[in-house]
């Protein structure tokens, strides 16, 4: 589902991606690992469009992302560390806007489907501005996935959230994951990991350091192998 | 084509309903053209005849400086949650972006137009309009405006990643937005003041139709790299 060859990046005069490989399948879950300022945020950004790689080259779904980008992007939720959400318009109305970036052609029932999912349908008249950031995070979510993408990537998309924000958060990974849907997440959320993923990349100063299948694995374990691998 | 402008729709419609929200970029635009229409009037004696021969450049004046109000805004105000990079990772045409914004931006000017223009012809007690003078002053004023905006738009674009884009925005834009209000300032003239030398405006809008034909197909086609990050 993606592929990323040998992707280099550099801003500047810093190499900050030293040439990424990857080959994710279709419906795998996949956390990306690394200390900060390793390139996990930067690579996911160059996966969705949002930056252009240096050097190198991303496929998604077998076709080049270079020559087919703008249908490729229908393909893909992204969720950054910003939430992309217009303070002073209300769930509905964001999501509504959103609906048309993404060419979706009656999103009524969807939103307020989604709403009710993310726990927001309370609040759907609501201007963002005076929403919690777990609210807001919850919201995020809802406008990644409303165009049913077939890959999401997630950007520490648990960080700084309340705990009912976290548990809607991996109800709504869950149930993408079952629909098949490939998801990336970068996080340093061991916990989270454990529930959601199972394969994590180890990224090191703009290189794959490990590559590791979770299956039958236990928190415990990862921990350390990530401190092996990733601190020293 | 429809691909890039239901995109385009969908953003100058946001802007514009923020706007008719907040109502922030079209009254500090009107407040600021009062100011300049009443100023003049006091300064100088509107009565006398002399006076008119201010008008057209009244009219580009409040054109420019509400034009920049606006522009000013109209990418910065997209970078509080890095929305602009929610447009970049959606599926659709840089070129949208910029027509999107383009529309936006045209829309606010043109409404704080079509109040200041006709306030200044009251307090000026400018009453040489005809039906003719009104249909060609029309034809000036959207054609300037139009090249103005679209200059405007690319350049705010430009300037919004900069830490002091308050100030590059104007730099960048009035050397090159020189020509179209020279040819704009021109125009109105002739058809305010002497529409028997019609003709003369003719060219001189032909000059700005050419200006804005190129300046937005360029702005459509180059937007891509603008939003490079
Ligand atoms: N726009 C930028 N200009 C210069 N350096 C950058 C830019 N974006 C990221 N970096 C640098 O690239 C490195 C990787 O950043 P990032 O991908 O955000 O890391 P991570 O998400 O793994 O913490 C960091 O050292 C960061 O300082
Ligand atoms: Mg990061």
């Amino acid at each position: 589902m993606i592929q990323s060859k040998n992707m280099i990046k550099t801003i500047g005069d810093k190499m900050i991606l030293k040439g990424i490989s990857l080959e994710i399948d279709g419906g795998e879950s996949v956390a990306v690992l690394g200390p900060n300022g390793a390139g996990k945020s930067t690579w996911l950004k160059i996966t969705a469009g949002l930056l252009k790689p240096t050097e190198g080259e991303l496929f998604i779904a077998g076709k080049s992302f270079k020559k087919d980008h703008l249908n490729l992007k229908q393909l893909i939720g992204y969720l950054g560390h910003q939430s992309f959400l217009y303070d002073h318009y209300t769930p509905v109305e964001n999501l509504t806007f959103f609906a048309k970036l993404y060419h979706l052609p009656d999103p009524g029932d969807k939103i307020h489907r989604l709403l009710d999912e993310v726990g927001l349908s309370f609040f759907k008249h609501e201007p963002v501005r005076s929403f919690s950031r777990g609210m807001i995070q919850r919201l995020a979510i809802a406008r990644a996935i409303l165009h049913d993408p077939e890959i999401l990537l997630l950007d520490e998309p648990h960080t700084g959230l309340d705990q009912q924000a976290v548990q809607i958060l991996n109800q709504v990974i869950q149930r993408k994951k079952k629909e098949g849907v490939t998801v990336v997440m970068a996080t340093h959320d061991f916990p989270q990991v454990m529930s959601v993923c199972d394969r994590a990349v180890i990224i090191k100063a703009g290189r794959v350091k490990d590559d590791v299948s979770l299956q039958q694995k236990t928190a415990d374990w990862l921990y350390d192998h990530y401190e092996r691998q990733a601190v020293q | 084509m429809k691909r890039i402008l239901m995109p385009a729709l969908a953003i100058a419609g946001k802007d514009l309903y923020s706007e008719w929200k907040t109502k922030q970029v079209v009254t500090t635009m009107l407040i600021f053209s009062g100011l300049v229409i009443v100023t003049f009037s006091f300064a100088f004696d509107p009565s006398n005849q002399a006076v008119r021969a201010l008008i057209p450049g009244m009219i580009w004046m409040i054109t420019i400086f509400a034009g920049i109000l606006g522009l000013n805004r109209s990418f910065v105000s997209e970078q509080r949650n890095d929305h602009i990079h929610g447009f970049i990772v959606a599926p659709i045409d840089p070129a949208s972006i910029f027509l999107g914004k383009f529309i936006a931006n045209f829309v606010f000017v043109a409404a704080v137009q079509m109040i200041a223009i006709p306030l200044l012809f009251v307090l000026f007690d400018f009453r040489a309009l005809t039906g003719a003078s009104i249909l060609y002053l029309t034809g000036v004023v959207f054609l300037g405006t139009f090249g103005f905006i679209t200059v405007g738009t690319f350049l705010a674009a430009l300037s919004a990643n900069s830490k002091s884009s308050e100030m590059l925005l104007p730099i960048l834009l009035l050397p090159i937005a020189t020509p179209i209000i020279i040819a704009a300032v021109q125009a109105t003239k002739i058809v305010l003041i002497d529409l028997e030398a019609i003709s003369g405006a003719m060219s001189w809008m032909q000059l700005i139709f050419v200006y804005d034909l190129l300046f937005f197909v360029a702005g459509l086609i180059l937007f891509e790299y603008v939003l490079e990050v």
